[in-house]
């Protein structure tokens, strides 16, 4: 299985053989991910060279940032990412975002983060019982992390959103924690267009859509930027941001501002 | 045989979406008098020899159960 894996990644990769100076991104596909293809896809029309990293591999093959896709890993046994958590390369991606190493989690990545305590709080089901699946105006509050540093602050962007647990919840020390320390990086907002069942697709505390660490280069996203990267196919192409943006921060990694050099 | 239950429960303050659920369909089975419905998860360990609970509990701790959400209670299964 991993062998096929690697064939198929080295023909999807082929178009930026020898072109030395794309970064290298790596993304994870777990049994039962759903979007790492697209999420690949985001990094080559980003700049970047896709790296189809594997669950059961713990060699991170000198990716320099690493993309947790969207899904359904393990099949949601026990609880979202419960079981991804203990996969063979999350051990070496908890070590290396440790050292600082970007991590974006997508979806059921951010299930998967916050289960593997690289980021606090839990998701949990929708509180409305619905699956939402729709184009999700967010305002993005925090630019100083290693995948946000292409967009301004307050910035409203348009991404789809589609999630059967994806209300975000903590404790309300932490939910304070991450206001006081600007650790809160989208939340859910109207847009220009409103919705006629309220704003917040899930019912996520203080309307949380996305959150960094500490350091800032692990962030956890519940809408889907992957999916907002080609006009054909997306709402927009707000999605790319994310994917150009920490290209930019590998390139110029003085330019994020983290706050501290601790992790969450 | 020896037998640990874990019983995994969402915290009170957690919004249980499916409890809700069953709770709404309860009136058109004709109950009235049930005001609220919690659901949770039953795991049963099949341990090899003795149970060992303080194992179990670390099993629980670390994977059956999310602190953020979840609390769970345990005890060990008369072989019956």
């Amino acid at each position: 299985m991993s062998a096929h894996r690697d064939a198929s990644h080295s023909s999807e990769s082929a178009d930026v053989e020898g072109d030395g100076s794309r970064r290298k991104v790596g993304v994870v596909t777990f049994p039962g991910s759903l979007d790492d293809r697209d999420a690949l896809r985001a990094v080559r029309l980003a700049g970047g060279e896709p790296v189809n990293l594997w669950h059961a591999d713990a060699d991170l093959h000198g990716v320099e940032a690493v993309v947790l896709p969207g899904g359904f890993s393990y099949g949601d046994y026990l609880r979202t990412g419960a079981i991804a958590r203990f996969s063979a390369v999350m051990e070496s991606i908890v070590k290396a975002a440790g050292e600082g190493l970007p991590v974006l989690g997508i979806c059921n990545g951010f299930q998967i983060l916050c289960e593997a305590h690289l980021l606090p709080g839990a998701l949990a089901r929708n509180s409305h019982l619905h699956f939402r699946n729709r184009d999700q105006w967010l305002r993005v509050e925090s630019t100083t992390t290693a995948w946000t540093g292409g967009f301004t602050d307050g910035q409203e962007i348009l991404i789809p959103v589609k999630n059967g647990e994806g209300c975000y919840v903590a404790d309300e020390r932490t939910l304070d924690e991450l206001e006081a320390e600007g650790r809160i990086v989208a939340r859910y907002v109207s847009g220009p267009t409103g919705y006629l069942d309220g704003h917040n697709p899930n019912g996520s505390q203080r309307d949380i859509a996305a959150i960094r660490n500490e350091a800032g280069n692990v962030v956890g996203i519940m809408p889907h930027p992957e999916h907002a990267i080609e006009a054909l196919t997306g709402p927009s192409i707000d999605g790319l941001g994310f994917f150009s943006g920490v290209l930019r921060h590998l390139a110029h990694p003085r330019e994020v501002a983290a706050t501290t050099g601790a992790n969450a | 045989m020896a037998r640990v239950v874990v019983d995994v429960m969402l915290k009170p303050e957690i919004l249980d979406p499916q409890g809700q659920a069953v709770a709404n369909a309860l009136p058109r089975l004709g109950v009235s008098e049930v005001s609220s419905v919690r659901i949770g998860k039953r795991i049963e360990l099949e341990f090899d020899g003795e149970p060992d609970l303080d194992r179990a509990r670390e099993i629980a701790d670390k994977l059956l159960a999310n602190p953020v959400i979840e609390s769970f209670t345990l005890r060990v299964e008369d072989p019956s």
